[in-house]
């Protein structure tokens, strides 16, 4: 699937359109389109500052753009609030892991189920009043077991989420989202903080995800090892501007993207951008 | 599935010696000390709905005596028989579709409840929105416009004169039992995955958004479920005082269900109890520090304010040195006395009582 | 309303609003910096005015003399709250700090009961700050001003002056500016972070504490309890100007000052409420424009 013609026949399940957010006098992102296919894994990079994660936080609701729009499958996301954004099916996680980190591994991701639960609380406090809502909790615990067991955290799950390791947190930061049922999954900067050896299970780690859980994928990823390794598609943004899109290919030898990384006077063409990550 | 029934079996334990108690209790000890037993199962209602609001949920409220305050006068109101309601309002007559006004303890203790949740709810729509350190002040606000209401509308409250003679529907086995009920309800609350919801939006509001959750909305309903707590709590309290007055409402009733909360700690069920149970009777042992004493011919005067001079040092040094108060946010289980418990079965039960 | 009677109220207004200004630029400085309210602040304001009262009554010192040592007092004591009660919790979560200043404003309230006892006392007012000036003019009659009234606002403002001059035009100014923006790079600049604190500490308590004094002889009278509702309607007074601006805090002061002074200058009926308007005010404030008349928007990393 790496012909771009083929990508074209795919379904657009995200849709940004001419999305400009402004603060104040600042243009944090100008005039941004871009489409993400249904089950794609797409990336989303650009040097510090160029307006990464606050593509992620219009999508996810927390920014209203100053103007344009946010589809997701053919339905309007943009004002609205972030809660809404996550029951419509997209899920994120943050570049400085956020994680509810009093709570254990398994209450975090037993929090992620309840955006689906369907039993109400009160109905919970009435056990034998209200079986089914009993059960339906349940099933989340057993749900949530089975989720971490699945990303390998089972024997963690009574752990304070604080006190697990770096990758552990981000791989729950994870599992907590997809415990939200997402169709579409943001992922803010996956490979932070991770040697080089962890990075290259994260590529396998993220297709894994995409195919065992049926997702779309947009990341933001500083790593190029994992840009060019994971993502199909690619969209550059500079200081809020989108500069560039393309395959790997394309991206790794595009003058203007080794420009914005590098500075006008790095060497152009041999130097491939993926060979070592840009200076932070 | 051995330590469950080991600790159901436990629980009615425990139960049984606390009606045991209760049972005991009348006939033998002095009407002082039931006062206080039966103010420490209040202040421990008062303490886990306020636990529920600042604790488990995180919003700084310092509303609560406000709480109490309409819960006190609605069920006071409710249960003061005309007769005495007539005598009683000498500052203005009281309105007349509140002479005849009457209903049973029980009723009056619920919509002393549902009037607290009402204007809880009023208030925690503006102020929630911000959320942070407004809702302080803002909930102290609220309860010090409660308090200068309740002088004012004389046809309503008999202003500053206060109710006198409401009828001590609150005994222990009231107290107790209205005690086990909220006990009962915080524990499948906190221990339910809404439970787990609500400590999420203290923890990260942000994440907890990204997670689906309406955190406003949440925010509303738990602080509206706290203030229930609070104004039945006020209706126990009036009735067991049996006089009602403005003065009693101010802030520094907040401060004492503060120091139940910070003592006990923040985010514990357990901890609310316990915190109850101390800050109860310090305060009332504390008095001891404000009385007249004579030791043979060594007559020591009372020093009016000293209680609360020692009070407010032990919740300095609470906060700067034990932060996480007694319990932190752990929860009582009987598997502290069972060391050798099965591994990897977590305890589902919490103390019953004390 | 006939215009001197009005005219009567708006001086009124304008020195009640001044000295709500006054404390309420103590909250806005130590929220800026610590994004802490500083609960005891009231309680500082009633520490300088039981100072003067002693100094200048008990000890019959003369009112200068009386005033420099309530200020120095009352500064010394907020010094001393900001060490033992603050400084400890300044990397505990904030609510800790919060509940920590609660503490303290009970204790400094009880421990006045204890020491000073809980009556309230008088203030015998020096009578050059009474002696009424009487302006007659022909077109609305006859209007009666009391130096005390006029002192008020005119000593409020130009210690503003002065403040606004501190906190813009010296290095400790900019330090403190440079906190308030971000505590922790400014600690990396080599500026002694706990030493300007202390400084806002004292800055604002010693305005306090001159608010505290002119309170005492505007209302003569000096109880343990006092420095609660100025304390918190100034407070209400440094959100409705925005918290962080010290500008904002003079403006949110007599904004409120007038609110109170002119509804019940126009409602009578109303002087119960009195104390409640603040409050009204403040929840009306969160709805429409929580940032306040100036201040800026404090939006949370995501």
């Amino acid at each position: 699937m790496k012909n771009p013609e083929g990508k074209a026949a795919q379904n657009i399940v995200l849709k940004i359109k001419d999305v400009t957010l402004r603060f104040g006098g600042l243009v944090a992102v100008g005039d941004l389109s871009m489409n993400v296919p249904e089950g794609s894994i797409t990336g989303l990079i650009g040097p510090n500052g160029a307006g990464k994660t606050t593509v992620f936080n219009v999508i996810t609701g927390f920014y209203k753009p100053t103007k344009g729009s946010v589809d997701f499958m053919g339905k309007p996301l943009t004002g609205l609030p972030p809660h809404k954004v996550c029951e419509a099916g997209l899920s994120r996680t943050f570049q400085n892991i956020r994680l509810f980190h009093n709570e254990t591994v398994l209450e975090n991701v037993m929090i992620g189920s309840y955006v689906r639960q369907k039993g109400r609380w009160w109905q919970n406090l009435l056990p034998f009043v209200f079986p089914a809502a009993l059960r339906e909790e349940r099933e989340i615990r057993a749900g949530s077991l089975e989720l971490l067991a699945h990303l390998g955290l089972a024997e963690q799950a009574d752990a304070v989420s604080s006190s697990l390791p770096y990758g552990a947190q981000r791989r729950l930061e994870i599992a907590r989202a997809l415990a939200t049922r997402p169709k579409f999954l943001l992922l803010d900067e996956p490979a932070a903080g991770m040697n080089p050896q962890e990075s290259v299970e994260l590529l396998n780690f993220i297709r894994k995800l995409r195919d065992d859980f049926d997702l779309t994928i947009l990341l933001i990823e500083h790593d190029m090892k994992v840009v060019m390794g994971v993502c199909e598609y690619i969209w550059v943004l500079d200081r809020g501007l989108l500069i560039a899109e393309g395959s790997p290919e394309t991206i790794r030898t595009n003058p203007q993207v080794i420009e914005a990384y590098l500075g006008k006077d790095a060497p152009v063409g041999d130097g491939p951008v993926g060979a070592s990550p840009p200076v932070q | 599935m051995k330590t469950k029934i080991r600790n159901g079996i436990l629980n009615l334990l425990s139960l049984g010696v606390l009606v045991y108690f209760l049972w005991w209790a009348p006939g033998n000890l002095d009407g002082y000390k039931l006062r206080i037993i039966n103010l420490i199962a209040i202040n421990a209602i008062l303490g886990l709905s306020l636990n529920l609001i600042y604790g488990m949920t995180g919003m700084f409220s310092l509303g609560h005596a406000g709480f109490m305050a309409i819960g006190a006068y609605v069920s006071a109101l409710l249960i003061l028989t005309p007769e005495q309601k007539v005598t009683m309002w000498i500052l203005d007559p009281i309105a007349p579709w509140l002479l005849n006004f009457h209903t049973p303890f029980i009723v009056s203790l619920v919509l002393a409840g549902l009037a607290a949740s009402f204007l809880g709810w009023l208030i925690a729509l503006p102020v929630l929105r911000l959320g942070g350190d407004y809702l302080g002040i803002a909930t102290l606000g609220f309860a010090e416009i409660i308090r200068i209401l309740i002088v004012n509308l004389t046809p309503l409250t008999n202003g500053s004169l206060g109710l006198k003679g409401i009828p001590a529907h609150t005994d222990l086995w009231m107290s107790y039992g209205c005690l086990l009920v909220v006990l009962l309800f915080m524990i499948r609350l906190m221990k339910s995955n809404f439970g787990n919801v609500l400590r999420a939006v203290r923890d990260d509001e942000i994440a907890a958004k990204t997670m689906g959750i309406d955190t406003f909305q949440t925010r509303v309903l738990a602080f509206v479920i706290g203030c229930f707590g609070g104004g039945v709590g006020g209706a126990l309290m009036g009735n067991l005082i049996t006089t009602i007055d403005p003065k009693m409402f101010m802030i520094t009733q907040t401060y004492s269900l503060l120091m139940v909360v910070v003592v006990g700690g923040l985010g514990s069920i357990t901890g609310s109890v316990i915190g109850s149970i101390l800050v109860t009777t310090l305060l009332e042992w504390l008095r001891f520090v404000e009385n007249p004493v004579t030791i043979g011919s060594f007559h020591i005067p009372g020093i009016p304010g000293m209680r609360m001079v020692i009070f407010s040092v032990l919740l300095i040094v609470i906060i700067i040195f034990r932060r996480e108060g007694i319990m932190g946010t752990r929860e009582f289980s009987w598997d502290w006395f069972f060391p050798t418990g099965a591994p990897g079965e977590k305890s589902e039960t919490k103390g019953v009582g004390q | 309303m006939s215009l001197n009677m009005f005219v009567q109220h708006f001086i009124n207004a304008l020195g009640l609003g001044a000295l709500y200004g006054l404390i309420a630029i103590g909250y806005t400085m130590v929220y800026g910096i610590l994004r802490l309210i500083n609960f005891a602040h009231g309680d500082i304001f009633m520490l300088g005015a039981y100072f003067v009262f002693f100094a200048t009554i008990q000890f019959k010192l003369p009112w200068g003399i009386g005033v420099a040592i309530a200020i120095a007092g009352a500064t010394l004591c907020g010094l001393l709250v900001d060490r033992i009660a603050y400084r400890p919790l300044r990397s505990a979560p904030r609510i800790s700090a919060l509940i920590s200043a609660i503490g303290v404003s009970f204790f400094l309230e009880n421990l006045s009961v204890v020491v000073f006892t809980g009556m309230p006392r008088a203030v015998v007012q020096p009578p050059w700050l009474m002696h009424p000036i009487l302006i007659k003019s022909p077109s609305f009659g006859e209007i009666r001003l009391i130096p005390l009234g006029l002192m008020v606002p005119v000593i409020s403002f130009l210690i503003v002056g002065g403040l606004l001059w501190i906190v813009h035009r010296t290095k400790p100014g900019l330090a403190m500016r440079s906190i308030s923006y971000d505590i922790e790079t400014t600690r990396l600049m080599g500026v002694s972070v706990d030493r300007i604190i202390a400084l806002t500490f004292a800055l604002g308590s010693a305005l306090a504490a001159l608010a505290g004094i002119m309170w005492a002889l505007r209302y003569p009278r000096v109880e343990p309890f006092m420095g609660i509702f100025p304390g918190f309607k100034a407070f209400i007074a440094a959100v409705f100007g925005g918290i962080g601006s010290i500008p904002g805090a003079m403006i949110g002061g007599l904004a409120l000052g007038f609110v109170e002074i002119m509804s019940i200058a126009f409602f009578p009926r109303l002087s119960g409420y009195k104390d409640a308007f603040a409050f009204v005010l403040l929840i009306v404030i969160l709805l429409v424009k929580p940032t306040g008349l100036m201040g800026e928007r404090l939006e949370e990393k995501i």
